[in-house]
């Protein structure tokens, strides 16, 4: 696996496309902190961007790496390697480079800014283990769309539907619900709904961090409540890892029966 | 060295194999034929694993291949159409396959023999459809495999490239490997191969040397043989 991954990772560090997401970052990071002069205000700025810009680009490129990687798949399949190994060495190889690319992008404005000096530096390192977290678990999604259909065009409406969905359509539903049900105890509804979605368990996650109760909103409140600051973190940690390892476990289960 | 049993493989509600038996003994030159869709390239993908049968068995040199990658260290395939990634040089190519599966100086003897020196540096996705058919062949032949499976070889190639092949093929069968080789080009196979299967419908419908499906035909002549079972079938 570690060959293949090692193949996967230097073709996309040589793609355009890893050094315009690298850049992007880096501006951003740059722009935030340089023009703004508060880390804490930065953080929040880069936060909502992470949310929502890292699933994005997380699905995107792991549907397209997937679909263009197809001839070379056909290759490494006819050769002695098993078939998990083959799209899971695929698979860390872009969410590597993607994480990488958001590591170094805000990392070098950060450092440059003295972020080893400053408080900040665990709401920083937060951050990005959201947006690594995000960034494995909508590559894995996306993988297993692309795995799921030949058709690249389908693959990709199904990619972007799954973002739009989880990033803006299901707090719509969700919060719908919670005004049509106001009448009702909302606790359990509120906890597992945001649980059952990555994005806004990232976003409670860092606002419990970030200890912000202004921005936290209805569920967040109920997550402090529920769960207190530090089990909080900590459950949010274990269902991210969960979002991770399904997607996964069913990539390797797909790969295994799928003709090619 | 390969024994099917009872394959059967569709592709949605489309039957492709149909109850395939067949067993190749060790040594020796195998020409897999059979009309446009009739599963030569299924059947080939399920030997390789590639494609998961429905059911049946495929055992290769006496292992269940089922679940099992190892034994492909045991094969050379060369794929139908030359689809190698487009952004990657030759000489990066090869040297990603030699350290995909070993070590061999093979490469070599066959860059030279195919007189694909001057493309080493160029991107796949820049070369004729030929010279990729020659990158493929040397792919192919520069690991020491006791089966070698060609799906297409002749595909693209000029005629001194061709020649080249034959004079592989059979340097290659001298070793006493088995060679599997699907083609479109009669006169080809009747030239390489000792034996011939020939698919129809998803079956097996002959096995056996030229000169007994040419009895069995009434035909002199392969090609005319070969024509007659599908006109006879499809009538």
């Amino acid at each position: 696996m570690l060959k293949i991954l090692k193949y996967s990772f230097f073709d996309l560090m040589r793609s355009r496309w890893s050094y315009v997401y690298f850049a992007f970052y880096l501006l951003l990071g740059i722009v935030l902190l340089f023009l703004n002069n508060d880390l804490s205000k930065a953080v929040i700025t880069l936060m909502n961007v992470i949310i929502v810009l890292v699933p994005l680009i997380g699905t995107i490129f792991g549907v397209m790496y997937y679909y263009n990687s197809k001839e070379f798949t056909e290759l490494l399949l006819a050769q002695p390697l098993k078939r998990s190994s083959i799209f899971l060495g695929q698979y860390l190889g872009v969410a590597i480079s993607l994480s990488m690319s958001l590591i170094l992008g805000l990392g070098i404005p950060f450092i440059a800014y003295g972020l080893f000096k400053s408080n900040a530096i665990w709401d920083f390192s937060l951050l990005l283990i959201t947006g690594i977290f995000l960034t494995l678990i909508f590559t894995a999604l996306a993988f297993n769309i692309a795995l799921s259909n030949e058709n690249k065009i389908r693959g990709f409406a199904y990619a972007i539907l799954l973002w739009l969905f989880l990033a803006i359509i299901y707090d719509g539903i969700f919060l719908m619900s919670l005004i049509l049900f106001e009448d009702y105890p909302l606790d359990k509804l509120s906890l597992i709904g945001t649980m059952l979605n990555p994005i806004d368990l990232s976003r409670t996650l860092i606002l419990l961090k970030l200890d912000i109760s202004a921005l936290l909103g209805y569920t967040g409140a109920v997550f402090k409540k529920f769960f207190g600051t530090n089990l909080g973190l900590i459950i949010s940690f274990i269902m991210l890892s969960l979002w991770v390892i399904l997607p996964v476990l069913r990539i390797t289960f797909k790969s295994k029966k799928k003709d090619f | 060295m390969v024994s099917i049993e009872n394959l059967h493989k569709k592709f949605n509600k489309n039957v492709v194999l149909n109850g395939i038996d067949l067993s190749i003994i060790e040594g020796g030159i195998f020409a897999i034929l059979g009309p446009n869709g009739s599963g030569k390239t299924t059947l080939i993908k399920s030997i390789l694993g590639m494609v998961i049968p429905n059911k049946g068995t495929i055992n290769v040199l006496g292992e269940n291949i089922k679940n099992s990658s190892h034994y492909r260290h045991k094969i050379d395939y060369l794929p139908q159409i030359a689809n190698f990634p487009s952004n990657l040089k030759v000489k990066e190519l090869i040297k990603m396959i030699k350290d995909l599966r070993s070590h061999t100086n093979e490469d070599q003897r066959l860059i030279q023999l195919f007189k694909l020196a001057p493309f080493l540096d160029k991107k796949l996705g820049n070369l004729s459809g030929g010279t990729k058919q020659k990158v493929n062949l040397v792919l192919t032949f520069m690991f020491d495999s006791p089966l070698i499976i060609l799906d297409e070889p002749t595909t693209g190639l000029d005629p001194i490239a061709l020649i080249r092949l034959k004079d592989l093929i059979q340097t290659e069968k001298d070793k006493g490997k088995t060679i599997l080789i699907t083609s479109h080009i009669m006169s080809f196979v009747e030239e390489v191969s000792d034996e011939i299967v020939f698919i129809l419908e998803g079956q097996i419908y002959f096995k056996g040397s030229i000169l007994e499906l040419k009895n069995k035909t009434n035909q002199s002549d392969f090609e005319h043989a070969i024509a007659s079972i599908l006109t006879n079938n499809h009538a």
